[in-house]
């Protein structure tokens, strides 16, 4: 039927049709074409919890176990998903401020990698009380999550150097990791929890579940198909003894210095004692950050590990080298004698002798510790004429300590492994020109002095060699994984460039120093001990006081390398301390009580009032002049 | 191609002698007459719309259709109440639509400002009475009233609209509803009345008012989107360009010339008034809502969130759909007023790209199909009221999808038949039923043309 404006409904069809058509080129976009859609509504919906492994425990060489872990409760927030929460209330259970609320959220915004649909950590630990509070009120607050993970716990406060430490892991380490660590996770940052950190740490494992808009969990994800559990991480059985660790530890107290023991045979450490050290349960719970700020600025650096890591003048105990380079060499056999008058004067050095009986032959010279026929033994070796020049015997010289692992990195798996310094020919051709040196220039080196440094660890490998008469194991910590007893790896056995028949003269005059030498203090009723006093000259202060040893001197169990720092002769501290460790690993007791006692009430601390820092300053002013003195 | 009288004539008489025997029958209840593709898309669409809100409400607690504890229950209910109004309207005599017009639109503007005075706020408006358990909002049954009133205003005996007392006074009549439901503070269902210039258009407003419209809202939007100064510079090089053209090429078209300035003074005005509305009429989460649409600002947690829900529950939804009761942005409740305003969310969720063609094709067949069965009316009464159901049907389509799919801003009215609420499609069902009744009269009229 025809009205007037009937046509009028064309206008009609069109705009239907305009609207329609552009509805659902919408809807193709929305639904075909854009597939981020689909993602969306997954991560809507998807909650991702990341379900820990326990760490695996460790255990000493007894099977006594040292390391064990802990629940934490750490809350989770997913920025996204916040909706609505009372911001005032949660602030109060959580014990922060407001600004405090708004200041972490800041700094996560800042955090690479940052989107807000990720999850972050927003509280690393919750005490116990406030992870209760919460667990009560969570579904007021969408968004976040309690993520239940294993902090470590230390049954002993020793061995923390050994041990290490867990802490946060870092956007470095989390780059690195290729994605396995995220932000909040804990690793291993130092000592065997670093070295070990892929076995120890186990797998983690992730569940996925529906949440709807509250946040409430509605069930699992396509019935658990993408989900896996957590595998935790193998136990570690370390060779540490911790009874010998925990003696050494007193023993050490208020005393700065170094203890290394080694079961000879096998390479495996036994004790290894930094002073001072920490307590390792330090580094858990809400505090580790402020105690570890603490330590870190200790001037005493309780976080340094010594053995490892300090080089120091070997002193007299590098006797013991030289006295088997000479003979290697073909420039001393066991009766070679050189009298001493007081000291070794080669023109332009003096260095200065004990008094004691003269001539000595090499045994006697061991025992006695005599400067002067080292100082022979090391210019006979030093201008040896079977090598044309100097800096050939020299090479041939730091070949032989070399073999002796000093001046290289140990194999040993804790980080931070210092190698030492030991003297290039490139060094003194520097200082002195080609050919403008010779073996009196250098004559300090015959005794332990001069451009040497060897850590405790070195130290104790050298006695093992002497104990093994030639060869030294890679010392190590691990001793096997698991229940199967697994060993880690194969750790390498290094012979060293001296035959095996020079080392039976040298050991009888280690045997005779405990016997009725330097070191008588370090006897052990009953069984028989091999060592080497040192008293180690260091510009900054008093002497170090170094000792090492071995025992028994058949089938040696135990080799062992003490360094008291500014302590004196080596006989005053570090021959008793290493006896009475031997004594406690090889019997399991102490006899010599009233030693102990000694030991532990000596306090060699340097003394940081006031006084004692001017009197520091005074002395190292003094040394300055001296050396400037001797420049000229 | 036009019709010589007596063909008209023939074709009326085969028509009516086709129909007679049934007319003469004298049944109160005849089915002949009713539009029954109408009705069975109007029925198709409620049971669409019920499946898709016990979809949006699930919970395993009230799995039963019949629970009328929860809200599919209640629209269920609903359903057959509306079914049971559309068979008393059915019954009733069509005349008394044209005859209480002016009463029903009396009665109801007089419920929708009382309801300003007494009723509570529900989401900052004041439009629902509580009548106990029940709630109910004048301002849906407004809407039928309006177009029966206009209806009947328009249709009377030498009216013409040619004349300016006429539309003003139709002006007027769309205007009291809309400036009552803006008191209500209810925008979005204000806006509704809007759609009657389209009705206006249809009885003899001119079409340049609609492109006036059009373009008002797209320089509305640049004035949103463009610095006022900018948007004047540009618009007066275009006007310019156009007039020289239209000048000097096409050899002085000056009706163009004449429509091209005033519609640069239209923008001029426009761009000023736009920005000071913006600025200091608009409330503050009405500026929100719409930077957020105009991708001005993003706020994903505040005014954004809703829509981007929506547009991730109906993306997410693909091709085929995630299946009935599988949608996870359904389940869990994501998408807030998904069972009312945002049920469409729903249909793209579960159902996917066919869902939801289905409904957008659904709702154009309907308007298609009602805007033919207007056409085909011989009263004007029954054509202009017919207009105004589709218009209305026409701005809340409109406006609901554009606004789920993030094309529009959000303004919250529902879907006719689909969203869950009582007033809204009881509301919707009377509109419909009424016409269906005034269009089955059509046969009655030629009964009258016989006797």
């Amino acid at each position: 039927m025809i009205t007037p404006g009937s046509n009028k409904r064309f206008t009609f069809f069109f705009i239907f049709l305009l609207v329609g058509l552009i509805f659902l080129a919408r809807l193709v976009y929305l639904q075909v074409i854009d597939d981020s859609y689909e993602a969306s509504a997954r991560d809507n919906v998807l909650h991702q919890v990341t379900l820990y492994p326990s760490r695996g425990l460790i255990r000493d060489r007894h099977g006594e176990l040292m390391v064990f872990n802990d629940a934490v409760y750490g809350l989770i927030v997913i920025p996204n998903k916040i909706a609505g929460m009372d911001t005032a209330e949660f602030c109060r259970l959580l014990g922060i401020t407001p600004k405090g609320f708004k200041d972490r959220f800041d700094k996560l915004k800042r955090m690479p990698g940052w989107a807000p649909y990720r999850s972050f950590v927003f509280e690393r630990e919750l005490s116990t009380r406030t992870y209760a509070a919460f667990q009560e009120k969570l579904f007021d607050f969408p968004g976040f999550y309690v993520e239940v993970r294993t902090d470590r716990n230390y049954k002993y406060n020793n061995a923390a150097h050994i041990l290490g430490y867990i802490g946060e892991v870092t956007d470095k380490d989390i780059e690195k990791s290729g994605g396995y660590y995220k932000q909040g996770d804990f690793f291993g940052i130092s000592g065997i929890e670093r070295a070990y950190e892929e076995r120890l740490r186990g797998r983690k494992g992730v569940r996925y579940v529906l949440v709807d808009v509250l946040n409430r969990e509605q069930g699992s994800y396509k019935e658990g198909k993408y989900d896996s559990l957590p595998i935790a991480g193998e136990d570690l059985t370390v060779t540490i003894d911790q009874r010998i660790q925990q003696l050494g530890e007193e023993l050490m107290v208020n005393k700065i210095g170094s203890i290394v023991a080694i079961e000879p045979q096998t390479g495996e450490l036994l004790c290894m004692v930094s002073s001072p050290g920490y307590d390792p349960n330090l580094f858990i719970g809400r505090e580790r950050g402020n105690n570890y700020i603490k330590l870190l600025q200790d001037p005493l650096k309780p976080l340094f590990n010594r053995p490892i890591a300090a080089p120091y003048p070997p002193g007299s105990i590098f006797k013991i080298v030289m006295a088997l380079i000479g003979q290697q060499e073909g420039v001393l056999t066991p009766s070679t004698t050189y009298s001493c008058g007081g000291g070794y004067n080669n023109g332009s050095n003096f260095v200065g002798c004990h008094p004691h009986g003269s001539p000595l032959d090499l045994r006697g010279a061991v025992q006695i510790s005599c400067n002067a026929y080292f100082c022979h033994v090391f210019k006979t070796v030093i201008d040896n004429k079977k090598y044309r020049y100097v800096d050939e015997a020299f090479n041939q010289w730091r070949r032989h300590a070399v073999s002796f692992g000093i001046g290289i990195k140990l194999g040993v798996e804790l980080p931070h492994v210092y190698q030492g310094q030991l003297p290039k020919q490139a060094l003194y051709d520097k200082v002195y020109g080609q050919h403008h040196w010779k073996a009196s220039t250098i004559i300090s080196l015959a005794i332990g002095q001069g451009e040497l440094g060897i850590t405790p660890l070195q130290m104790a490998n050298v006695v093992a060699i002497l104990a093994n008469r030639g060869y030294y194991i890679d010392p190590h910590v691990a001793k096997y994984f698991g229940r199967d007893k697994e060993r880690p790896n194969d750790f390498a056995k290094h012979n060293t460039t001296v035959a095996r028949e020079y080392f039976d003269v040298v050991v009888e005059g280690m045997h005779d120093v405990v016997k009725g030498g330097t070191g008588i203090i370090a006897a052990i009723p009953g069984i028989e001990v091999c060592g080497k006093t040192g008293t180690a000259q260091n510009p900054h202060g008093k002497d170090h006081s170094v000792f090492f040893a071995f025992a028994p001197k058949d089938n040696p169990k135990i080799a062992i390398a003490v360094v008291v720092e500014n302590a004196g002769y080596g006989a005053t501290w570090a021959a008793p301390i290493a006896s009475l460790l031997m004594e406690k690993y090889l019997t399991d007791t102490v006899k010599r009580q009233y030693l102990i006692e000694n030991m532990k009430k000596g306090n060699l601390m340097p003394d940081f009032s006031p006084a004692g820092l001017a009197r520091d300053s005074v002395m190292k002013a003094q040394a300055l002049l001296k050396k400037q003195k001797k420049k000229r | 191609m036009k019709k010589t009288d007596a063909e008209t004539s023939l074709e009326r008489w085969n028509y009516t002698t086709k129909n007679y025997a049934a007319l003469t029958q004298n049944k109160d209840i005849s089915t002949e007459g009713y539009d029954w593709t109408i009705i069975i898309t109007y029925l198709l669409m409620v049971s669409a719309g019920l499946t898709c809100i016990y979809s949006a409400i699930y919970t395993p607690a009230h799995s039963n259709l019949f629970d009328f504890q929860v809200s599919h229950g209640k629209q269920f209910m609903y359903i057959c109440i509306a079914l049971g109004l559309g068979f008393i309207i059915m019954l009733s005599d069509y005349e008394i639509y044209p005859t209480f017009a002016y009463i029903l639109y009396a009665v109801v503007m007089l419920l929708c400002i009382a309801v300003i005075f007494v009723s509570a706020e529900v989401k900052g408006a004041h439009s629902w009475f509580q009548v106990g358990g029940f709630r109910f909002q004048p301002s849906e049954f407004g809407k039928f009233a309006t177009a029966l009133c206009l209806a009947k205003f328009l249709s009377g005996y030498d009216i013409k609209f040619k004349n300016i007392r006429t539309r003003l006074i139709a002006f007027g009549i769309i205007g009291l509803p809309m400036a009552v439901t803006l008191l209500q503070n209810d925008t979005g269902s204000a806006m509704v009345y809007l759609s009657f210039i389209l009705v206006l258009y249809r009885e003899g407003l001119p079409g340049w008012v609609l492109v006036l419209g059009v373009v008002a809202a797209v320089v509305a939007v640049l004035a949103l989107l463009i610095k006022p100064l900018y948007l004047l510079i540009t618009l007066s090089f275009l006007a310019t360009v156009i007039i020289i053209m239209f000048f000097f090429i096409f050899r002085r078209q000056l009706t163009i010339i004449y429509f091209t300035i005033g519609i640069w003074l239209v923008s001029i005005v426009m761009v000023y008034s736009v920005d000071f509305v913006f600025n200091h009429v608009m409330q503050e989460h009405q500026r929100t809502r719409i930077n957020v649409l105009l991708g001005k600002e993003i706020d994903l947690k505040g005014a954004g969130y809703n829509v981007h829900q929506s547009k991730i529950a109906i993306g997410s939804g693909g091709v085929l759909g995630k299946g009935w009761l599988q949608g996870t942005q359904t389940k869990f409740n994501f998408v807030p007023e998904q069972s009312t305003d945002f049920i469409f969310c729903t249909v793209g969720e579960e159902y996917g790209l066919w869902g939801t063609f289905l409904v957008v094709g659904g709702f154009v067949f309907l308007l298609w199909r009602l805007v033919v069965m207007a056409e085909r009316q011989r009263n004007k009464f029954n054509r202009i009221y017919a207009y105004s159901v589709v218009s209305i049907l026409f701005f809340h389509f409109f406006i609901n999808i554009g606004m789920t799919i993030g094309l529009l801003p959000v303004i919250g009215i529902p879907l006719p038949f689909f969203s869950y609420g009582g007033s809204s499609l009881l509301g919707f069902s009377i509109l419909l039923f009424i016409l269906i009744k005034l269009d089955s009269n059509r046969v009655h009229e030629l009964a009258g043309v016989m006797d």
